[in-house]
């Protein structure tokens, strides 16, 4: 379970997170959506220890964020950003099995984590051993996500994984996700700003808006009962089918 | 494979290294000889050289150190045992602010360096002022005095001064003939031997010229009469190191008997023979002890092929020593500072900064601080090619380190990387083509500045392009040339396959 408290965070005079506190139950695919500048990716930074917030404490499973806990905490967590966020000097393989390796796994355990990671996620194995600039941006996704979960970690954060996928690629690869995140078990953080994607993924989703936390409920509870206008006009900009787009009904 | 990669390139780098460094290892009964950088130096330095074989000894002549400051210096230091200096140039220039008006007080000021006057060896090789002749006819110039007579002759006022920069210096050259003489033109500073190109061309009309140079007959040139004695005496003498009497006796001896051997026509004689007629310093200075002290010394290297294939060994081990050692310290040093550039932008700016302004100093300025700290040979030439090296690979590794993407940064940091596993393992394999191409480009500058270690006996190629330029000889002067552009297009060669080898192979494929 992750317990963020009192969380702020400004940058240069802006405040983009007003203080907020919520808890991520463990077991579970909690989406943050939301305009662009709505603090989601800030709130989702500063959970991971790459932006250090103004006021307030994050707890993970227990322990604290702290400078000190940084390091150890971030080996406990998978990261996955748009694109992958592989390294152009490595193989696919030894993106994968970057950390494991400084961590002085055994190679024969790191092998065959990597075929079963490969099978999980349906990464055909001759992009394994490719620079990630010769392969597809499915594929480079496909192994951020083996990155982020080489080493087994309880809990998954995902920054707009898909975005840049084109819609086909994009479909198999939410329906891989979901499937994995509930066969696993894991604790899951997805940021996106799809209101499908997230109905898709989200046992809960949370709607966040203007640095603070404006709706937590299902998809189903935002489209039927908006906490206020910016909800409704969120939702209607996605123009979800069986949802009134204008001046009405819901 | 990649640490395979680098370790044999640093033993490969080693071996080059030594090849030098076991030669200068032997170190049996030797004496070393030193020499300005000209003509007449180095035969005089010859004759000391195959003297000392005569005497029974190994010479090693360390030939054409440069300028007046640098030989003085390296035998005040024991760096060399003996050369041939001038007495005006002793009094004038290098003793000038001690009391040595006599020759017990000059012997004194030596002797208190370590320092022994030797025997005299009969010319007096004093500056002159040399003219075209068909313009001094038509002017009727015949004298220094007459150039300062007639100045108000636009024709005169006109006429194109072309110096040595040591001439133009040194208080008794040209400050001295000006102050006698009350001349007012303003000269031109360029090389002794290209000062008659000029001549010849018309662009320069009055040059400096030494007594015993063999080229007034050859450019038809009159040397202007120097009738207020601005000009000194440079009476030519042997200075050698004090303890040389008691570690070679016989070499002193053999020194000792030179005395009075070698009148003004005759030095012209042998300068004319090494600069007009293409001869080896070395052939002319057998012949000269052969025929004044009838000593059958053999001529060190022989001449023709097999000398310019031993050279070109010679050379080319000197030059890649002082190419690699000055890259290796520039690497160890320029990318931890292109790290800290990066890190820290506002040290940043000021480690770029100082790196700029060395390289803007121009090498014989850095050669001229390095000598006395360092001595001669290749240590002060590897020094100044260290600093030069800096910038291009401070640069690149700044600027490779600067173009990671954020996000990528970020990648590395939330996978649970250390500090130092992020540098190692990400940021330093992505910055890695931009940190080759600084180190390349450090190493093709290298090649071509290395040849300055010709001036202070670090050899290289910059000998054979030197001495080719004194002596106005186009093939001695390819010689160096054409062996060290090779060496840069070969490096540059050597680099682009480096790079498929250390950089990896996902940086290499284009992006998009």
């Amino acid at each position: 379970m992750i317990v963020v408290r009192d969380v702020s965070k400004s940058f240069g005079g802006h405040l983009v997170l007003r203080p907020t506190t919520l808890e991520f139950p463990r077991g579970r695919t909690t989406v943050l959506i939301g305009p662009s500048g709505c603090g989601k990716s800030t709130l989702l930074r500063i959970i991971v220890g790459l932006v250090s917030p103004d006021s307030g404490s994050v707890t993970i499973d227990g322990e604290t964020l702290t400078p000190a806990t940084a390091l150890a905490l971030r080996r406990r967590l998978g990261y996955v950003i748009q694109d992958g966020g592989l390294f152009p000097h490595l193989s696919g393989r030894d993106n994968v099995a970057l950390l494991a390796r400084q961590l002085g796994r055994d190679a024969g355990w790191i092998r065959s984590r990597v075929a079963e990671l490969a099978d999980l996620v349906r990464l055909p194995t001759a992009a394994l051993d490719r620079p990630p600039g010769a392969i597809s941006g499915g594929q480079r996704q496909r192994l951020g996500i083996m990155r982020a979960l080489m080493l087994d970690p309880a809990v998954v954060l995902l920054d707009e994984p898909l975005g840049a996928l084109d819609p086909l690629v994009r479909y198999d690869l939410q329906e891989d996700l979901r499937r994995i995140f509930r066969d696993l078990g894991k604790t899951v953080v997805l940021v996106t700003h799809d209101m499908g994607e997230a109905g898709f993924f989200g046992d809960d989703v949370v709607l966040l808006g203007g640095g603070a936390v404006v709706q937590r409920g299902t998809l189903d509870d935002l489209i039927t009962a908006p906490a206020d206008e910016s909800v409704r006009r969120f939702i209607m900009a996605h123009r979800l089918p069986g949802v009134a787009t204008e001046g009405g009904g819901a | 494979m990649k640490r395979t990669g680098l370790s044999v390139l640093a033993a490969v780098v080693t071996a080059i290294g030594c090849i030098p460094c076991a030669a200068a290892e032997r170190r049996a009964e030797r004496v070393v000889v030193g020499s300005k950088g000209f003509t007449e130096g180095i035969v005089l330095g010859e004759i000391l050289a195959a003297t000392a074989r005569h005497a029974g000894l190994e010479a090693v002549h360390r030939q054409a150190l440069g300028g007046t400051q640098i030989v003085f210096k390296a035998l005040e230091r024991g760096e060399i045992d003996c050369y041939v200096e001038y007495s005006g140039t002793l009094t004038a220039e290098i003793l000038r602010d001690e009391p040595v008006a006599s020759a017990e007080l000059l012997a004194q000021a030596l002797a208190a360096r370590g320092i022994a006057v030797g025997a005299e060896l009969g010319f007096d090789n004093t500056y002159g002022l040399a003219m075209r002749r068909d313009m001094a006819e038509r002017l009727g110039i015949r004298t220094i005095g007459d150039l300062a007579a007639r100045s108000a002759d636009p024709e005169v006022a006109d006429l194109v001064f072309g110096f040595s920069d040591e001439f133009v210096q040194r208080t008794d050259g040209w400050p001295a003939v000006k102050a006698a003489y009350g001349l007012r033109q303003v000269p031109r500073v360029l090389d002794h031997a290209l000062a008659y190109r000029g001549i010849d061309s018309g662009s320069l009309h009055v040059t400096d010229l030494y007594a015993t140079d063999p080229e007034p007959q050859l450019h038809d040139l009159v040397l202007l009469a120097d009738d207020r004695r601005a000009f000194r005496e440079y009476r030519a003498m042997i200075l050698h190191r004090a303890d040389l009497a008691e570690r070679a006796p016989g070499f002193v001896t053999a020194l000792t008997s030179l005395a009075g051997t070698i009148d003004g026509s005759r030095m012209a004689a042998m300068n004319a023979a090494v600069r007009l007629e293409g001869r080896s310093e070395a052939a002319v200075a057998v012949d000269f002890l052969r025929d004044a002290r009838g000593w059958d010394v053999a001529v060190a290297p022989a001449d023709g092929l097999p000398r310019l294939a031993a050279d070109l060994v010679r050379a080319t081990g000197q030059h890649l020593l002082l190419v690699f050692v000055s890259l290796l310290a520039a690497i160890v040093v320029g990318v931890p500072a292109g790290i800290v550039a990066e890190r820290m932008p506002a040290l940043g700016r000021w480690i770029l900064g100082l790196a700029g302004i060395i390289q803007t100093i121009p090498s014989m300025a850095v050669l001229v601080f390095m000598v006395p700290l360092l001595g001669l040979g290749w240590r002060p030439a590897a020094l100044a090619l260290f600093l030069y090296s800096l910038l291009p690979i401070v640069r690149g590794t700044a600027s490779g380190l600067d173009s990671i993407p954020a996000h990528l940064r970020e990648a590395a940091l939330a996978l649970g990387l250390t500090p130092w596993e992020r540098l190692r393992l990400v940021e330093l394999p992505m910055a890695s083509r931009s940190i080759l191409a600084g180190i390349k480009t450090a190493a093709v500058i290298n090649v071509g500045t290395a040849t300055i270690g010709g001036l202070i006996g670090a050899g290289g190629y910059g000998e054979a392009i030197l001495s080719g330029i004194r002596l106005a000889d186009p093939t001695r002067l390819m010689e160096g040339a054409v062996p060290a552009a090779l060496l840069a297009l070969g490096l540059q060669g050597a680099f682009d396959l480096l790079e498929r080898w250390l950089v990896p192979a996902g940086l290499r494929t284009p992006r998009g």
